[in-house]
């Protein structure tokens, strides 16, 4: 998220406060729709900037329509889904407009000129186009919803994992570019993978197929079409996270429309949050991205110790990147009156793998438990055929590397899940060996601060390693580099 | 959270204090304007390794970066470790000096160092303090300050043409950025160059405070920090490919503001500047070198040498830098013609490696001989 657009958000937030309680849900709901639109970098391919956020709307939409229906729990009867079914009705169709009309408005500097500073997308389609578009959207989501939902949700848990494929693995990326810039007469041997850089797929996508899934176990809650879209694209948590759950989102939103708006301590907690996460981002990852490892700069890299301070400036770079992201987010989510959920809680002062990963990127961890981890680990132990450990060791493994991939589909974030899977693993074989010894540490307290100091430096030091496969594209690269680190080839 | 909620009022109280202190701020800075001092506080010569030559470029990638703050290019570079024991020769000049397009190793200096060249038993260290910026003017604010930090054995001087034009002098944002010391040198030396001449605008008080040093202060930042990738890299430019320079034009006889052939009039060129350069050398041995230029051969290369020069304009000023020389006593040496034209790589003045060692094999022949040479005493009378 660029500077100019942390200081609009943390303003609006000003005549946001002074706001009817209703009008806030709204205000919410639209403003995130046109966040989508203004946060989308601008693109080589013509209109995908614009395409690529309308596309977001329509898979939202259709993913509300899949998960709307009868059947699911209302957890909040406060909500506005407990409404009588005509004002349910009314207020999804409402919704509906008011997306439709969001996205033929922002048609209009096609025909009139407008300053640059006040157009949030490239030169968009013409609006003909787009409302056939809309139309056959509606037409396609409209026939889909018809089809009963054991069988509609796992085609669509399909198209989004399908999705999410093609754009974390760069060759099919750059195929794809290659089709769509063929299409608009671009040259195709120019295609990149950056063509389509569709801000916040990654994350849109875990929300949704975190709703679908949910849908499918009969455990989210109602949720109206405004509700869902805001939750699914809250515009602070856009581009960088956090990754919440629409059952902890719901309420927040809701209560909204009753909280007081002129709060000062709400400002103050968000001004201060924000502040926060732009000197990390801003100030201190920005300047260490100085020192960032690549593969340019391992081979740059004159000795050992210039490898292990690229590392090391990695590692804390990308920390307060992240880190710094999460807290403007939650920042001005504050601002807004929705306390995002937290994505890092101090990760490299943790003691161990399984407590660092407790603490960094939760909301994601925290994803892959409930989604992979969980469903994996009791379908292997009904199979009854391995042993416990490996049943550990495979939910592991399959785990870190869904973590992995997520980054991209290559195989150095392959290793890098695999990594973090073993790390997991073995600590969790260490832990279960010396409970009794660590308990008995607890009436020691120095030696039990000198352990703790012991395993926070080899936590540290096991996944700044790991960091290797993460920043480096290549395996051979990332070995030589291991090599060099440890003067295994004389430097 | 604070157990205690925070009130409209203590907030207000907050802004009005934040407020406050950060005028206050701004105003201490500004009056003690600490940014020159700060300058010469460097991880460079002590932390990590000086740098070779300036700071120069705008490639993230090249761990170098463009600044304005004369203190803090000076303390960045490797000439603050100078050793007395040795036969030290600073080179000064425009891009071609610092090696646009070349590693350290392959410039002027760093092919004269490996040279190993020995006068009178001591080692010869060059050091490069060229900046890519074509202005003698630049050439001789940088040699006033690094001659107040220290003193080499011989200063030598490349230039071109293009660099002597008065009327732009004090274009480049390197000069137009340092108006108090552009002043100091046009009011010491006498320069025929307006002290209050637009490109040299003065800096209001704003401009002294934290606020209107922000640039500076992240330059700096910057420059440090890049000091651990240098350290760790010893890269300072990134040689990406490039298009070579033309050989063939257009027939088109103008140069700087001429668009005909014309009589050009030694006051239009900055003479008086090198000759403040041979003041500021504060009794160190000058020697000031015309420097090799691309002659062309390709279409209309009979009205043009390269796409800087006209034949008629480049003939005039070696002409006239002969006479000035010889009017000033200066140690010249003219080596337009010296490097073989297939040596030049994307301007009419810069460089292949193989160019800078054929052009370090004349200028060290012409060091060795230098010593011989008596330091002569100047007066302040410029006499032109």
């Amino acid at each position: 998220m660029e500077l100019i657009y942390i200081l609009i958000f943390s303003l609006l937030a000003l005549p946001y406060a002074a706001l009817p309680g209703r009008a806030r849900g709204w205000t919410l709901f639209i403003a995130s729709a046109i966040a989508l639109y203004a946060l989308q970098p601008t693109l080589d391919i013509r209109w995908l900037d614009f395409s690529l956020p309308t596309i977001m709307l329509v898979i939202t939409v259709i993913c509300w329509w899949l998960t709307r229906s009868s059947g699911a729990v209302d957890e909040h009867p406060q909500t506005s889904q407990a409404a009588p079914p005509q004002r349910r009705l009314n207020e999804n169709l409402i919704a509906l407009f008011i997306l439709i009309a969001v996205v033929l408005i922002l048609t209009i500097p096609r025909y009139i000129d407008f300053p640059s500073a006040l157009e949030l997308t490239s030169r968009p389609p013409p609006i003909e186009l787009v409302i056939i578009g809309i139309a056959l959207a509606l037409l396609v989501g409209g026939g889909f919803g018809r089809v009963p939902v054991r069988l509609s949700l796992p085609v669509m848990l399909l198209v989004i994992i399908g999705a999410l494929i093609v754009l974390k693995t760069e060759p099919l990326t750059t195929a794809l570019a290659g089709v769509l810039r063929t299409q608009v007469g671009l040259q195709s041997s120019l295609a990149k993978a950056a063509d389509i850089g569709w801000l916040g797929f990654s994350y849109v996508a875990f929300r949704l197929i975190h709703t679908l899934r949910d849908r499918q176990l009969g455990i989210l809650p109602a949720l109206t079409l405004r509700d869902y879209v805001t939750y699914v694209i809250f515009f602070p948590a856009l581009a960088s996270g956090p990754i919440d759950r629409a059952d902890r989102f719901a309420p927040d939103l809701h209560s909204v429309e009753t909280m007081r708006g002129a709060d000062a301590q709400r400002f103050m907690d968000g001004v201060t949050r924000i502040v926060i996460g732009m000197v990390k981002k801003f100030v201190i990852a920005d300047s260490l991205a100085v020192f960032t490892l690549s593969a340019v700069t391992v081979e740059q890299a004159q000795h050992s110790g210039a490898l292990w301070l690229l590392l090391y400036g990695y590692a804390f770079r990308l920390f307060f990147d992240f880190s710094g992201y999460t807290d403007i987010a939650i920042g001005i989510g504050l601002l807004f009156g929705i306390r995002l959920p937290e994505n890092f809680d101090r990760p490299y002062a943790k003691s161990n793998i399984t407590a660092f990963w407790n603490s960094w990127h939760m909301t994601l961890s925290a994803w892959v438990r409930t989604y992979v981890y969980s469903p994996l680990s009791r379908r292997l132990i009904k199979g009854k055929r391995l042993s416990n450990n490996m049943i550990i060791l495979i939910c592991n493994i399959v785990t870190m590397s869904v973590i992995g991939l997520w980054h991209g589909v290559t195989l150095t974030f392959f290793i890098w899940g695999l990594w973090h899977a073993i790390g997991l693993w073995i600590h969790k074989n260490w832990s279960d060996r010396t409970r009794k010894w660590y308990r008995s540490l607890k009436t020691q307290p120095t030696r039990l601060r000198a352990w703790n100091i012991v395993g926070t430096l080899i936590t540290f030091h096991f996944v700044v390693l790991g960091w290797v496969w993460f920043a480096l594209p290549d395996v051979n690269i990332a070995i030589r580099m291991f090599a060099r680190m440890f003067g295994l080839n004389g430097t | 959270m604070n157990d205690t909620r925070v009130t409209w009022r203590f907030l207000l109280r907050v802004v009005i204090k934040t407020a406050a202190l950060f005028v206050l701020i701004n105003i201490i800075f500004a009056v003690a304007d600490p940014v020159p001092t700060l300058g010469r506080v460097s991880i460079y010569n002590r932390l990590v390794p000086g740098r070779e030559r300036l700071p120069y470029g705008e490639d993230p990638a090249s761990y170098n970066l463009s600044m304005n703050s004369i203190e803090a290019m000076i303390a960045s570079h490797a000439v603050n470790r100078m050793d007395t024991t040795d036969y030290n020769v600073w080179v000064i000049g425009d891009s071609s000096v610092w090696g646009i397009l070349l590693d350290n190793a392959d410039t002027l200096t760093g092919q004269l160092n490996a040279a190993d060249l020995n006068i009178e038993g001591r080692r010869v260290r060059a050091y490069n303090l060229a900046h890519p910026i074509l202005s003698v003017t630049k050439d001789l604010m940088l040699l006033d300050y690094a001659r107040t930090l220290a003193q080499p054995d011989l200063i030598v001087w490349l230039i071109t043409l293009d660099s002597m034009p008065y009327r732009d002098q004090l274009e480049p944002p390197l000069l137009r950025e340092n108006p108090v010391r552009v002043r100091s040198l046009i009011q010491t030396y006498q320069l025929p160059l307006h002290p209050n001449s637009e490109q040299l605008a003065d800096r209001t008080f704003s401009d002294y405070t934290l606020v209107g040093q922000r640039r500076a202060l992240a330059d700096w930042l910057r420059l440090q920090l890049y000091g651990v990738a240098w350290a760790n890299t010893a890269i300072d430019q990134v040689v990406r490919d490039y298009t070579p320079r033309a050989n063939d034009f257009e027939s088109d006889p103008s140069w700087n503001s001429y668009t005909q052939e014309t009589e050009i009039f030694p006051s239009v060129l900055a003479f008086e500047v090198i000759q403040a350069g041979h003041f500021a050398a504060r009794g160190v041995p000058v020697l000031v070198v015309n420097e090799p230029i691309y002659r062309a051969d390709g279409t209309n290369s009979d009205v043009r040498y390269n796409a800087w020069y006209p034949r008629w304009a480049y003939d005039q000023w070696r002409t006239i830098l002969n006479d000035q020389a010889t009017a000033f006593e200066w140690n010249f040496i003219d080596l337009w013609d010296a490097i073989s034209p297939n040596e030049f790589t994307d301007s009419p003045v810069h460089l292949t490696p193989l160019g800078s060692r054929q052009l370090s094999a004349l200028i060290a022949s012409a060091i060795m001989d230098y010593p011989k040479s008596a330091v002569k005493p100047l007066s302040l009378d410029m006499g032109i």
